[in-house]
């Protein structure tokens, strides 16, 4: 069984600022790291390798930097690794992003099961998993609590539904997105680390793929523009109340008969 | 030399919402998106349509009819009994290629989030995730405002060069119109090819979640945050929530420790609720709660920190200590009268 885990490289943390001026996110300084939700990805895939001998492998798209999480994915446990890295994919949104990825996959050698977080910590949209599977004309199932069954032609998986949790059997090929804390992520090995270091990051760029035209690829493929980005609005108008406890407690409380709620 | 691919977007037409449910339950965010595509539609002039799917679901169609949308499609069929993604996207596909909708609103839950990816990538169009802003340009051009970061920035988005534009709301964000005795508008039965249902998914069992009252559906809600010592000391809370009819919900570091069901967790890796009260007790107003709450109609913060970031959303700063506050507000709803 072949396995591929969807990973992204992310700003280490997500209090990111706004230059008024530009318009622009601040990134200096801020390093980053693997999604936190990826950590999941892999993890399942993982447990699937050691349950079933699967062979894990991680593909990533992003600039040439991003060999970093494959390379944390290599000491966490995983076989291979492919980076998606060309200027032309640059600025690309979901859709262009998953088809990308899509495109990857299909040069990869169409694995059977195809596992991606949730959602990132950044973009934070979780829809490049099921645009994945779209383009790769495969079954999905988003928000995978936990995998009940690894068969040779099915996985049974509970998905979580906005009031039930369906018990569905999904045949391979499929793609599976994952909610974290379907199992707990292993921390990566230093034994591993030595042993992976010089280990190959297959490389594609898009004269690799099998659909060579530019304009499904990056800000040419991408349908959604951001036409800007600001810091939240804080609403400032408000009242404050100060004085003993007596006297707060009858504020609020005639504040509350006033609106009704006693 | 740029070459735009451009659309003609005088042949789109319409708001579409798709009604999400299990199994007929129509989950209420659809109410709200409703009452978001008539203002947008009101502004362009154009109908508001719904997408109805599921089996044995005519009938429940009609209730929508009283919340003023011009046409609901039903497609009612025995493969759209449990939700798989393949039949699901065939209906949503076959409905938009009849329909030709120039924008098309979907609730962001977690059906919600799986489905309008897939639609959206293949009408190789754009998808907006978890707009908190939507407004709609002469032209027919969607300005979709999106948090993202965890909340940390706003992002405006547009779709200029594709059609359906397609945005996720979640729950809680917009709201629903009132419901009308009068029903309007029609329902429409729409027929597809069943082989297009098929699916290479088979749902084994379908549970419904263990019934805990959701904290979306609270009207009013007590939060305890960090300044409570002791588990025991959450009875003040619950005291005061019962007596409002509120549900209690709690920071994160309340739930890492045990004292408060995840469920009931308000924030980015927790809940994102809109009440009508919020009252939050030693709670600080971490960016990542406050992402969770702001849009609350009232927010009274109790905290003993004039300087606590929670004062800058809350309504009602209320500068004191919980341990005091919240025993005599108690002792005054009870009494019913000012002291
Ligand atoms: C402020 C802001 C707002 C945005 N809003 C939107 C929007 O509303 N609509 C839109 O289409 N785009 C949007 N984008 C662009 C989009 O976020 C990213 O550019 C896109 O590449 C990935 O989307 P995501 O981070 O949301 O991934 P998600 O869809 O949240 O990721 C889900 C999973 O997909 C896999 N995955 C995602 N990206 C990669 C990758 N590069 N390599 C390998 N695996 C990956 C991972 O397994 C990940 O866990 C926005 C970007 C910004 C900065
Ligand atoms: C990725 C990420 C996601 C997160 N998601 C969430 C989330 O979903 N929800 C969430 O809540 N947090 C979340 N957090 C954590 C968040 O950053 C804060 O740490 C958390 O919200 C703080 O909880 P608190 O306000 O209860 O505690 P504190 O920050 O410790 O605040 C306690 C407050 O109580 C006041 N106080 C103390 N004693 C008294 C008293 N006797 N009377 C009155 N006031 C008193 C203090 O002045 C202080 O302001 C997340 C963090 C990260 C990094």
């Amino acid at each position: 069984m072949e396995i591929l885990v969807c990973i992204k490289q992310v700003p280490g943390t997500t209090e990111v600022e706004v230059d008024e001026k530009t318009g622009v996110l601040k990134r200096d300084g801020i390093d980053s790291k693997t999604n936190p939700y990826d950590l999941f990805a892999i993890e399942t895939a993982l447990r699937m390798k050691e349950s079933k001998g699967a062979k894990v492998g991680v593909i990533s798209m992003g600039p040439p930097q991003a060999k970093e999480v494959i390379r944390e994915a290599f000491m966490m446990g995983a076989d291979e690794g492919v980076l998606l890295t060309d200027r032309r994919f640059a600025g690309a949104d979901c859709l262009a992003t998953a088809y990308t990825l899509s495109q990857g996959i299909k040069k990869a050698g169409n694995p059977d099961l195809i596992i991606c977080g949730k959602m990132t910590t950044d973009g934070d949209t979780a829809q490049v998993g099921p645009e994945i599977a779209e383009f790769l004309n495969i079954p999905h199932v988003a928000n995978v609590k936990r995998i009940i069954e690894i068969k040779k032609k099915s996985i049974v998986v509970e998905m979580d539904m906005p009031d039930t949790v369906e018990i569905a059997e999904v045949q391979y090929p499929c793609l599976i997105t994952v909610d974290k804390d379907i199992y707990q992520p292993r921390l990566p090995s230093f034994k591993r680390k030595l042993a992976t270091k010089d280990k190959e990051i297959v490389e594609y760029s898009l004269d690799d793929l099998e659909d060579k035209n530019e304009k499904n690829y990056g800000l040419n493929g991408s349908p959604t523009q951001v036409k800007r980005i600001f810091p939240p609005e804080i609403d400032t108008t408000h009242v404050m109340w100060k004085g003993s406890s007596d006297e707060l407690a009858d504020k609020v409380f005639g504040k509350l008969k006033e609106l009704k709620f006693i | 030399e740029e070459e735009v691919k451009t659309v003609d977007k005088s042949k789109w037409k319409g708001i579409a919402v798709y009604v999400d449910h299990v199994e007929g339950d129509i989950h209420p965010v659809t109410f709200e998106l409703i009452g978001k595509a008539k203002e947008l539609a009101a502004k362009i002039k154009q109908p508001v349509y719904c997408l109805f799917a599921g089996h044995n679901i005519k009938s429940k169609a009609h209730e929508i009819l009283h919340y003023g949308v011009d046409e609901v499609f039903v497609y009612d069929y025995e493969e759209l009994e449990d939700f798989r993604i393949e039949p699901y996207t065939a209906v949503f596909e076959d409905f938009i290629k009849n329909i030709n909708p120039t924008i098309v609103l979907v609730g962001g839950t977690t059906l919600g989030r799986s489905l309008a990816p897939r639609v959206a990538a293949r009408f190789r169009t754009g998808l907006t995730a978890d707009c908190t802003i939507l407004d709609v340009q002469e032209n027919t051009d969607l300005d979709q405002i999106r948090p993202a970061f965890g909340g940390n920035i706003m992002a405006h988005i547009h779709t200029p060069n594709h059609r359906p534009q397609f945005a996720t709301v979640r729950y809680k964000i917009f709201s629903a119109p009132e419901r009308s005795e009068k029903p309007s508008g029609k329902v429409t039965l729409c027929d597809i090819e069943e082989e297009k249902l098929d699916s290479k998914i088979k749902v084994l069992d379908v549970k419904k979640k263990e019934k805990v009252e959701s904290l979306e559906d609270a009207e009013v809600i007590v939060v305890a945050g960090r300044a409570v010592k002791k588990e025991e000391d959450l009875n003040m809370i619950n005291e005061l929530a019962d007596l409002l009819g509120a549900q209690t919900a709690g920071t994160r570091p309340l739930i890492e420790a045990g004292w408060v069901d995840p469920r009931k967790q308000i924030g980015l890796s927790g809940r994102t609720v809109k009440p009508k009260l919020i009252i939050t007790c030693g709670v600080s107003g971490a960016v990542q709660f406050v992402a969770g709450m702001n849009n609350s109609d009232c927010i009274i913060a109790i905290n003993k920190d004039e300087n606590a970031p929670i004062f800058n959303v809350a309504h009602y700063a209320v500068v004191g200590d919980i341990y005091e506050v919240v025993p005599k507000l108690i002792e005054k709803i009870k009494n019913g009268e000012l002291s």
